[in-house]
């Protein structure tokens, strides 16, 4: 299962062969009858756990079990945008930690994964917002996250593109500004964390559904799925907007919600941004691709559901504000819109967590901004697997909080824009 | 975009309603006497039904008023409209 080294050596040799000759990227094994950990789910949060559990954790033979292909949901279906300037300490934390893991993740993938840190603009549009914003920025500086206070000029020089007139029904007062934020290359993510997981001995067994969770006295057995009965000591659920699906084959419910949230793309432009902005209150957020196209991100629909796409009503209000905050943009033509499905928690926060099932696990309740934490959802799930307990990092995230009242209020800083 | 149809105003374009989340959670009748994981079911564990899901809608910019609704949550369509108070089966007369 060890693989040769991506380099620009192998690039180079590859190129005389006409790129023939590249290996695949990861197997296509067919299910074994059982294994130790068996990860449910074939997103980048899932492929990461599998990664993290087979690479850092003794815990024996693992699977990923994926119901389409590898990187095919939510993966591949966001704005790309990595931060962590979250307001409070548990999920600051648990943000940076991977952030920090970003920063090294193509070096340890030996995998590019494309990880741009160019920086994540947070505007501000009345004094509320601004007084949540020095708040939070304040709060992250504490924690040991980079951030910056901007006013208008300091955004007008960032970019220059924006109007910071203040002839707008919402004007730009002013900012945060993480410099380590950026983007990354969604696929990329889940093609390095699929490769680097199947070198470390993971199976990935795509087209393989689960349809049911087997129990025996309160422990999980193993899974049903569309491929047969796969046996398993664990069992670690990463399904994002189906979480409450593959809960209730364990018995139990969640107190997320899934809802369709939509992204747009515009056809290729020159250069024209080159951070990234986003503004909560008028609900707009936009970056720049590599290969030129505004990436732009809309609102969830208000209903709850499984369809991969949501209203018109919701992009119309989402062009809108980065039409006033860009007029530029104005007779840019889009080239695609979809859709997602995100499972959201009351508190804005993720459930990584034990559950009323001996051995099975859930990692859900991202809502609309999972991706950036790709890798350190991975990392202290997969400790959380493992170990049959919480990292200290993501103690505070347990199912239990919904109980305790212990909620942890991100919708200030997680709730609206991703 | 869906289409609702409205108990007493009739078919209307979705943006003239509001959501309101998941239709018959009873409110506890004896509310001192739930411990901590009643009240927690109670306030935020939801069945988030892939299907037919039975749901809250108000017609705020029209009559305002409250109705529930059962809509496949996959393909959007909407099965049946009934009054607050009606049980889904029953007749919305």
């Amino acid at each position: 299962m060890k693989k040769d080294r991506y380099s620009v050596f192998s690039l180079a040799r590859n190129a005389v062969n006409y790129h023939q000759d590249w290996a695949e990227a990861w197997r296509s094994p067919e299910p074994a009858g059982e294994y130790d950990v068996i990860v449910v789910g074939g997103g980048g949060h899932g492929l990461a756990t599998a990664y993290y559990l087979a690479s850092e954790h003794n815990v024996g033979r693992v699977a990923l079990l994926e119901k389409g292909w590898i990187g095919g949901g939510n993966t591949g279906r966001n704005t790309t945008i990595v931060r962590s300037n979250y307001l409070w300490d548990e999920s600051a934390h648990l943000y940076e930690k991977s952030l920090k893991l970003w920063e090294g993740l193509s070096q340890e993938l030996n995998f590019n994964v494309m990880f741009s840190q160019r920086g994540v603009m947070n505007l501000g549009h009345t004094l509320q917002d601004m007084r949540d914003i020095y708040r939070r920025s304040n709060a992250n500086r504490l924690n040991g996250i980079d951030s910056e206070i901007l006013l208008p000029d300091q955004i007008k020089e960032i970019v220059p593109a924006m109007n910071i007139s203040g002839d707008t029904r919402y004007p730009v007062l002013g900012a945060s500004y993480q410099p380590r934020g950026g983007v990354a290359r969604h696929d990329a993510v889940a093609w390095g964390y699929a490769r680097a997981a199947d070198s470390s001995g993971v199976d990935i067994i795509q087209n393989c559904e689960v349809t049911g969770i087997r129990q025996e006295s309160g422990s999980v057995r193993g899974v049903e799925t569309n491929r047969g009965y796969i046996g398993a000591k664990k069992v670690a659920v990463v399904v994002a907007g189906h979480a409450s699906v593959l809960a209730e084959m364990g018995g139990f419910r969640l107190p997320v919600e899934s809802h369709p949230l939509q992204a747009l793309v515009s056809e290729p432009l020159k250069p024209v941004l080159d951070t990234v902005v986003m503004s909560n209150a008028v609900h707009g957020y936009v970056s720049q691709s590599d290969k030129g196209e505004l990436v732009i991100g809309a609102g969830i629909d208000a209903y709850t559901g499984y369809g991969q796409r949501g209203s018109f009503s919701i992009i119309e209000g989402n062009v809108a504000a980065i039409v006033e905050l860009f007029p530029v943009f104005s007779r840019v033509r889009m080239l695609r819109q979809w859709g997602g499905i995100v499972d959201v928690c009351p508190d804005a926060c993720p459930i990584i967590s034990k559950t009323p099932v001996d051995g099975l696990y859930f990692n859900c309740g991202w809502g609309t901004g999972g991706f950036k934490a790709t890798p350190g959802s991975g990392w202290v799930f997969a400790h959380t697997v493992a170990n049959d307990e919480p990292h200290p990092l993501n103690a505070a995230f347990e199912l239990d909080r919904f109980y305790s009242g212990a909620l942890i209020d991100e919708h200030g800083a997680a709730g609206v824009a991703h | 975009m869906l289409e609702i149809e409205c108990p007493w105003c009739g078919s209307r374009d979705q943006d003239e309603f509001s959501y309101g989340g998941e239709a018959h959670i009873v409110r506890p009748l004896s509310p001192e006497n739930l411990n901590d994981r009643e009240w927690g079911d109670y306030l935020f564990f939801r069945d988030n039904k892939k299907g037919q899901h039975a749901e809250q809608w108000c017609h705020s910019a029209g009559c305002r008023r409250w109705f529930n609704v059962i809509r496949d949550t996959v393909s959007y369509r909407i099965v049946s409209v009934y009054r607050s108070g009606d049980s889904p089966s029953g007749d919305p007369s």
